[in-house]
């Protein structure tokens, strides 16, 4: 699936339920399929500022893709972090950099994250990116 | 006392729905909620009178200015202030102490001099202090807390010495609730005669507070914890200070004299208020204070309590709730965890309830160190609330705790 099927995907997901309460169980789900960060990466280094809840994150760059593990102390920001690696899991630094993020907005997950928090998700996105800078500054 | 369902009419706002569901506001503790009254004041300004002050010599200037000076004896009055020379008008309780914070460093600190604050304070309690103490070379002591959640006064006597030049604590603790004995401290400061500022953000709203009887040096608030607009605040301080104390921002209005070579200031209390002052904000506040008084300060004190006592009782009552800050003596603001539920999972999950909670560490980090958590969920209640909504509250609460457990 290319990345743009993915966030189709993720929104059509969503749009099966009009109320918030089911949305938030499914991203309660989709935390529980979150690929675990191997512990010893859950220190200061991977920790993400900017969310009210904790995030780790840590990213695996093979030469070709990256790979993203991650967890959260509060479970519906691990569901946020899980539908973020979903999409940008195992892609390419070029993939993950020139990516436009649109189903964030599509599934109202903005709108219903107040803004520190919303801060937070873009924090996670923010953070994301600049590994993929990062990692293809260096293969350059 | 109106009864509750006028009380409740006062306030516009309380009438919404947020996501279909009717508001329950238990963020008060962060800021309050407006009645009609305050707003029409507000409204009446920019309709009627809006004009800068003591400045033109035309009509509308001449009512503007009348108006705000009328704001400050009624802030003074609210407070028994000795004199209005005494009242100054501020951005806030954080503006108040990043002043005094200021001017009392300049004025009074040398290196190696003390200042003692409380772990119970808010991050404005804490954080000026802390740049006056780099500024120069003066060191802050803290008085701690026991696991109930109140200071240790016996510590605090201990830490007062020779070299103490202020102390600064909180009226109460917006973290946890605990009323602070300030009666106690302040005796205890003035007996070694050093100056108490007491941050009143959490307390003005809460109950009677009278400067002659309390006697401290200087009494900060804001006026938007007690039903009154943002961006407008009171200082407090004893006329022997503040007319030694030198101002804390430059402009005009605060001036007698400008020349290039040497400017005096103005006479207490425009001394401290530089430029153009938030009169809208003082005249709505001045509003708010008279609202509350036509509800009664003792009355509201009595229904809070009772608000407490049913809140503290229906949340002991579920299982796994832990409430932090368990002192007898508290405002109602209940501070508190679910076991193994991350504060935050709790706090989306009400808001979408329609219940309004504050989430995190309430700008009180040690509070939350000290008992070695990263923040907890507070519902900070008043007299506008009902015991109806705080079994929302717990409805809510057990919805959470289904999801999550
Ligand atoms: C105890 C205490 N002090 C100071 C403040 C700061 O007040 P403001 O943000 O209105 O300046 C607050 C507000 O949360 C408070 O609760």
């Amino acid at each position: 699936m290319t990345i743009s099927e993915v966030q189709d995907s993720i929104i059509e997901e969503f749009s099966l339920f009009d109320d918030w309460m089911d949305k938030y169980n499914l991203l309660i789900d989709m935390g529980k399929e979150l690929p675990v960060i191997d512990p010893k990466f859950k220190v200061k280094d991977f920790l993400i500022e900017g969310c009210q809840s904790k995030v780790w994150l840590h990213p695996d760059y093979d030469g070709k893709i990256i790979t993203f593990t991650a967890d959260s102390d509060a479970i519906i920001t691990r569901g946020i972090v899980a539908l973020l690696i979903k999409v940008f899991s195992n892609r390419t630094p070029e993939e993950i950099i020139s990516t436009d993020l649109y189903f964030i907005e599509k599934i109202g997950l903005r709108q219903n994250l107040s803004p520190t928090r919303s801060n937070g998700l873009l924090s996670m996105v923010r953070q994301m990116k600049l590994y993929a800078l990062a990692f293809n500054a260096k293969s350059n | 006392m109106k009864d509750i369902a006028e009380i409740r009419a006062d306030f516009p706002i309380l009438n919404r729905k947020v996501y279909d569901k009717p508001l329950v506001y238990f963020d008060n503790g962060a800021t309050t909620q407006k009645p009609q009254c305050v707003i029409d004041a507000v409204t009446e300004v920019y309709t009627t009178y809006n004009a800068n002050i003591h400045r033109g010599v035309h009509f509308l200037s001449d009512m503007s200015s009348e108006a705000y000076e009328n704001a400050r004896e009624k802030a003074r009055s609210f407070i028994n202030a000795g004199k209005r020379e005494e009242v100054v008008f501020t951005s806030g309780t954080t503006g108040s102490i990043n002043g005094i914070a200021f001017s009392f460093g300049e004025r009074y600190i040398k290196p190696g001099d003390e200042i003692i604050i409380s772990h119970l304070e808010h991050h404005a309690n804490i954080v000026p202090w802390q740049m006056m103490c780099e500024r120069k070379g003066a060191v802050l002591r803290v008085i701690p807390i026991n696991d109930t959640g109140e200071i240790i006064l016996e510590e605090y006597l201990k830490m007062l010495s020779s070299k103490t030049r202020l102390v600064s604590v909180t009226q109460v603790s917006n973290a946890l609730g605990t009323v602070l004995p300030v009666n106690e401290i302040i005796a205890a400061a003035h007996s070694v005669n050093v100056p108490v500022l007491i941050d009143g953000a959490q307390g003005i709203q809460h109950g009677v507070v009278n400067m002659k009887t309390m006697d401290c040096d200087f009494y900060v608030f804001s006026g938007h914890k007690i039903y009154g607009p943002t961006g407008i605040g009171i200082l407090y301080g004893k006329e022997k200070w503040l007319s030694e104390l030198p101002p804390f921002q430059g402009g005009g209005d605060m001036v007698d004299k400008v020349t290039f070579e040497k400017t005096t200031y103005n006479e207490l209390p425009f001394k401290f208020e530089a430029g153009t002052m938030n009169f809208t904000g003082a005249i709505g506040m001045a509003r708010a204070l008279d609202y509350v008084n036509s509800i009664g300060k003792e009355d509201i004190a009595v229904r809070e309590k009772e608000l407490l006592s049913y809140a503290t009782e229906k949340l002991s009552g579920i299982n796994g709730l832990k409430i932090y800050g368990n002192s007898v003596r508290k405002i109602p603001i209940i501070s508190f965890l679910l076991k193994d539920i991350h504060q935050y999972d709790a706090g989306m999950i009400l808001d979408k309830m329609g219940i309004a909670v504050r989430t995190g560490t309430h700008c009180a980090q040690p509070v939350m160190d000290r008992y070695g958590i990263d923040g907890t969920i507070r519902a900070s209640i008043c007299f506008y609330n009902t015991k109806e909504e705080i079994d929302t509250l717990v409805v809510g609460i057990e919805k959470v705790i289904s999801m999550f457990a």
